[in-house]
């Protein structure tokens, strides 16, 4: 096998594995019972999917100006998933779509009063409704 | 290399009909957003591995612009979301 | 949490050119002077008129350290992600929980880098942030028991600990080092 079978070769079971990690992504937000679970298999197959795919493609064109490109992509993804996640999981818990009944212990709910006031303010708007 | 490219374009053409199922299911709107940022996430894996089984770099910009852009859906929506009425 | 110096600010503001321009220069993909010259004119022109938050960074770089909390960093984001990978092939309803995890340093930095990485290691995703007690709270998926509770914050505690050698001052190196205490309150 020349050099170019063998590397050809790594680059495909790269792309194989990040492909069916994303599948587990998908079949996650199918399968999983409520949104904050849902989130995480948005947050993590996922991403490894993808850097894997990446690396597949990196093997396969190895020039300068395309893996710098690639390492960008690579830097936004790890930099922004979480994010993303965290913005849409607080929402989600400030919201009440937690299925209580699937967790073990819950160490937030007590605390949530003192975060209750605060999306208000922060999006530099005064506080229209009344406290519920 | 082929089968290859045929195995990926299969998986990631079942884990995009799964998130598709999710945004129609819902049942809310995060449930959707959700779903839309692992469907645009597998869109960006698509690209790239079409780029790497050509081995043709043309279409890679647009990834960086995709996996900088689907931030912002996700957090803008979240945001205004929160007091969703059922 | 005291009030920056005006050298401790400058520094702040070269770093965040550095890091612009580098991703200038990766943007086009070549690492020239004339992308290096035009990207910092850009980034000075971006700062000027979107000026960043000063980040306090009172720390020092542990290169050894560093190279260290990467490698953990990337072990852990696979080992997690075929964690969930094989939650979701998995019958059944997976257990969560939401813990709350106090961190021994508490500037914006140290629980903004915790949180990031936190979010990509094994079955954890941040709810909630306080910035004023430097609590974390972070729902985990996949939990069995409460003894694998316990370890999960731990692994925490443990992920804050790595990124203080990597990159934080002695003394919040000592604050991480010191045995655990319950605070007084």
């Amino acid at each position: 096998m020349t050099l170019q079978g063998v590397l050809d070769a790594i680059a495909a079971v790269c792309m194989v594995t990040g492909a069916l990690l994303s599948l587990a992504a998908g079949v996650a937000l199918l399968r999983f019972p409520d949104l904050l679970s849902r989130m995480h298999a948005a947050a993590k197959p996922q991403v490894l999917g993808l850097l894997l795919v990446l690396t597949g493609c990196a093997i396969r064109i190895a020039t300068v100006v395309d893996v710098t490109t690639m390492v960008l992509i690579a830097f936004f993804q790890l930099a922004t998933a979480p994010v993303a996640a965290h913005m849409v999981g607080r929402a989600a818990y400030r919201d009440g779509q937690t299925r209580t009944d699937l967790l073990i212990t819950d160490e937030l709910a007590p605390q949530m009063d003192r975060f209750s006031e605060r999306p208000a303010e922060r999006n530099g708007r005064a506080s229209v409704d009344p406290p519920a | 290399m082929t089968v290859a490219a045929v195995a990926v374009a299969a998986l990631l053409i079942a884990a995009c009909a799964m998130a598709l199922v999710r945004i129609i299911r819902g049942p809310t709107t995060l449930d959707r957003i959700v779903a839309t940022d692992v469907l645009l996430a597998i869109t960006a894996t698509a690209i790239i591995a079409e780029a790497a089984f050509t081995r043709d770099p043309t279409a890679l910009p647009v990834v960086v612009v995709v996996s900088l852009l689907g931030i912002t859906g996700s957090v803008g929506v979240a945001r205004f979301v929160t007091r969703e009425k059922p | 949490m005291s009030p920056l110096t005006k050298r401790e600010r400058i520094r702040s503001r070269i770093t965040a050119v550095i890091g612009l321009v580098l991703v200038w220069n990766l943007l086009w993909g070549e690492f020239t002077w004339m992308n290096t010259i035009s990207g910092a004119v850009i980034a000075v022109a971006i700062l000027l008129v979107f000026p960043l938050p000063p980040v306090k960074f009172g720390g020092r770089l542990r290169p050894l350290h560093v190279i260290g909390f990467f490698a953990r960093f990337f072990y852990d984001l696979v080992v997690a992600s075929f964690q969930v990978a094989f939650l979701a092939f998995r019958p059944g309803e997976p257990k969560s929980a939401i813990v709350a995890v106090e961190l021994r340093v508490k500037s914006d930095l140290n629980m903004t880098l915790v949180a990031e990485a936190v979010s990509l290691v094994p079955g954890s995703l941040i709810a909630e942030a306080d910035q004023q007690t430097g609590t974390l709270y972070i729902h985990m998926l996949g939990v069995r028991d409460a003894e694998h509770l316990e370890r999960l914050r731990a692994e925490v505690l443990h992920v804050e600990a790595r990124l203080i050698r990597a990159i934080g001052s002695d003394e919040e190196l000592r604050r991480v080092n010191a045995p655990r205490e319950e605070p007084a309150t």
